[in-house]
């Protein structure tokens, strides 16, 4: 496990099947990650994370040989401490629940910007959860009040206010630090919350949730 | 062989191959294909092979037509016209080749059709009894057992043609295709119990009932017999006639998606190195066609062309396609668009304007919209230089006018926040009388 503010950038490997992409990540990150290792399909990706045991794995959704979701089955029962961020072009609902449900501790696009997303490699490495504003609306509307939970709601099935209000600042662009100034919380907080949400997201029993990953076949 | 002098006629258009004819049959298409073949009236060979029928010779020759001459694979269009691809091939025809004898004589002509078989039968009784089998007094059932074979022997026939147009129009769902395949049938249980009556009577007449129930079952045996040795190859035929299917099906779709990125981003792409000295014309072809591919490939296609979710997307690439910059849209829940949340589209693209406008050099906006059973609310912000509310001028009416006065006349509420260095933020939000879809 990586300590928090521990020492050096967090050493990262990318995953992804084009080649372009990667050296693009790589000179968007700078000097702010130390990448360790590339890798271009699944089989490539689990022998590179195996090698080097990187803190953060930049992952592709859409992969040669299974999917993004894939390598997380096959690294974390043997690596735990080895963290996922998904980067894809893909918004599609079920590429995005299929991801984080595996296990992923976030998800990106691949449009957002190089310090963004350093910071956004950081905040995984440092095992918080990392949304953008599309995965918090995802929440949001899987959790939605008017959909009807499950006859046995637990609480895994539903948000706290105070989480649904993260995500909602979350889902109107806010940063961290934005919210927390917004909600007159501290930064740790906030990312309690996340990351409470993101355990109800992967372990959640909701409708909607189950059915986006059965349509994939994970689960 | 009598009708048969065929002189080549000197100078005239090409002539069709031989083949038997499909439509304007009467019995198996022999007669109307030489007539087609020759160039001559198809009653003249008609005529000839029934004259001809009195000897013998005419049964024999027709037969013989029937066995050699492949049938016609496509519907002939008019007796001069040139016609015969030889073996048809796949795709070659158009794709929806018209099911032949569909018109409205298609009931008359079977019956004129059978009577031509049983005829064809009885001539083949007449030369059996020339060459010294007398089988006089069981005329009746040979004929009627005859006429059932020549009835199966055509279907057979019909089908190796569907073959063919299937496998080459496509056009093989089982269900797709009501009327020939019911005629099938029908002329398949036809022809079968024509031979079975036929044996019933024959056998009746010679050795009492119960030489006729041994006949039937042992036409019954015949029958299992033949559909075991049979069957697997028929299996075996449907297999591969629906692999074909689907093969044809996917280089179809492979076809589509090549169409469609050719006709996109190929294009935008050849436009994008055409413009690559102009940044933000750059930015906003690739941004625009990013937007459409988006759309083609994950936008389900049942959705509501007149809900908030898509409003507020088409809004966004107008803006985007306007002003440069990037949009990003997310919204939860959805409802449909009536005439105060119109206000708040109109409200809403006039801020994505602002912020395209002022800010989108400094990252994507975020526009977020949320449907509440009570209300809805719409986001709008930027991450640029933010303003001085206070500070801006009366007569700058875009703010106060075009979106806050427009949000408030329709009975919503709306709010800007900002402050210098801090981005800004379009808070608007409108109540909803009806309850949440």
């Amino acid at each position: 496990m990586t300590e928090e503010g521990g020492p050096g950038p967090p050493r990262v490997v990318l995953v992804d099947d084009h080649r372009m992409v990667r050296t693009g990540v790589r000179t968007e990150l700078g000097d702010a990650v130390e990448v360790v290792g590339e890798a271009g399909d699944v089989d490539q990706a689990v022998i590179v994370i195996t090698a080097t045991r990187p803190d953060v794995v930049l992952l592709d959704v859409h992969l040669p040989g299974g999917g993004g979701a894939e390598v997380i089955h096959r690294i974390a029962p043997a690596l735990p401490e080895v963290r996922f961020l998904a980067l894809s072009v893909s918004d599609a609902a079920e590429d995005v629940i299929t991801t984080i449900r595996a296990g992923a501790r976030g998800y990106v696009t691949k449009s957002i910007t190089g310090p963004e997303l350093a910071e956004a490699v950081r905040r995984v490495a440092a095992g918080d959860a990392v949304f953008s504003p599309r995965l918090a609306g995802f929440v949001l509307d899987a959790f939605s009040s008017g959909a009807p939970a499950p006859a046995s709601a637990e609480e895994l099935d539903l948000l706290s206010p105070r989480e649904r209000e993260v995500m909602r600042l979350i889902a109107r662009g806010y940063a961290y630090k934005e919210v927390a100034k917004e909600l007159f919380i501290s930064i740790k907080t906030v990312e309690t919350h996340v990351s409470a949400v993101l355990r109800k997201l992967q372990l959640s029993n909701r409708h909607e949730l189950s059915r986006w990953a059965a349509d994939r076949g994970v689960l | 062989m009598t009708a048969l002098p065929a002189p080549p006629a000197p100078a005239r258009p090409p002539r069709p191959p031989l083949r038997r004819a499909v439509d304007g049959r009467w019995v198996a298409g022999v007669a109307r294909g030489l007539a087609l073949h020759l160039g001559v009236d198809p009653w003249v060979i008609r005529g000839a092979f029934v004259l001809a029928a009195f000897s013998g010779a005419g049964v024999i020759a027709y037969a013989a037509f029937w066995a050699v001459v492949p049938l016609d694979a496509e519907p002939s269009r008019s007796p001069t016209q040139p016609r015969g691809l030889r073996p048809v091939p796949y795709g070659a025809m158009e794709r929806s080749a018209p099911p032949p004898d569909a018109g409205a004589g298609e009931d008359r002509r079977d019956l004129i059709g059978l009577l031509g078989l049983a005829a064809v039968s009885v001539g083949v009784l007449l030369l059996l009894r020339q060459a010294g089998l007398e089988v006089a007094g069981a005329l009746v059932p040979f004929v009627v057992a005859a006429t059932g074979v020549a009835v199966l022997w055509r279907l057979a026939d019909d089908a190796q043609r569907h073959r063919v147009v299937e496998a080459t129009a496509g056009l093989a769902h089982p269900a797709g295709e009501g009327a020939p395949r019911w005629a099938g049938w029908a002329r398949l249980l036809l022809g079968v119990a024509l031979l079975v009556v036929g044996a019933v009577v024959f056998f009746a007449s010679r050795g009492g009932i119960g030489a006729a129930t041994t006949a039937v079952l042992a036409v019954l045996v015949a029958l299992a017999g033949l559909l075991v040795v049979a069957g697997p190859w028929l299996y075996r035929l449907v297999r591969e006639l629906a692999d074909e299917r689907a093969e044809r099906i996917r280089s179809q779709e492979r076809a589509d998606v090549a169409a469609h990125v050719h006709d996109s981003v190929l294009q935008t792409l050849a436009l994008i190195q055409r413009r690559s000295d102009d940044p933000r014309e750059v930015v906003r072809l690739a941004r625009a066609e990013e937007r459409a591919l988006r759309q083609w490939l994950y936008q389900p296609a049942a959705e509501r062309s007149d809900s908030i979710s898509v409003a507020l997307d088409r809004l966004a690439a107008e803006v985007e396609d306007d002003h440069g910059g990037a949009l990003d849209v997310v919204c939860v829940g959805d409802a449909l668009v009536d005439e105060p949340l119109e206000a708040l589209l109109q409200a809403a693209r006039e801020a994505m304007v602002n912020a395209a406008k002022y800010a989108a050099a400094k990252g994507p906006v975020s526009v977020y919209a949320e449907v509440e059973p009570g209300e809805v609310s719409v986001y709008i912000r930027d991450r640029g230089p933010g303003f001085e509310p206070a500070a801006i001028p009366p007569d700058r009416m875009g703010v106060r006018e075009s979106i806050i006065g427009r949000v408030e006349r329709a009975g919503g509420r709306a709010e800007v926040r900002t402050s210098p260095g801090e981005g800004c933020e379009v808070r608007l939000s409108m109540p909803r009388g009806e309850e949440a879809p």
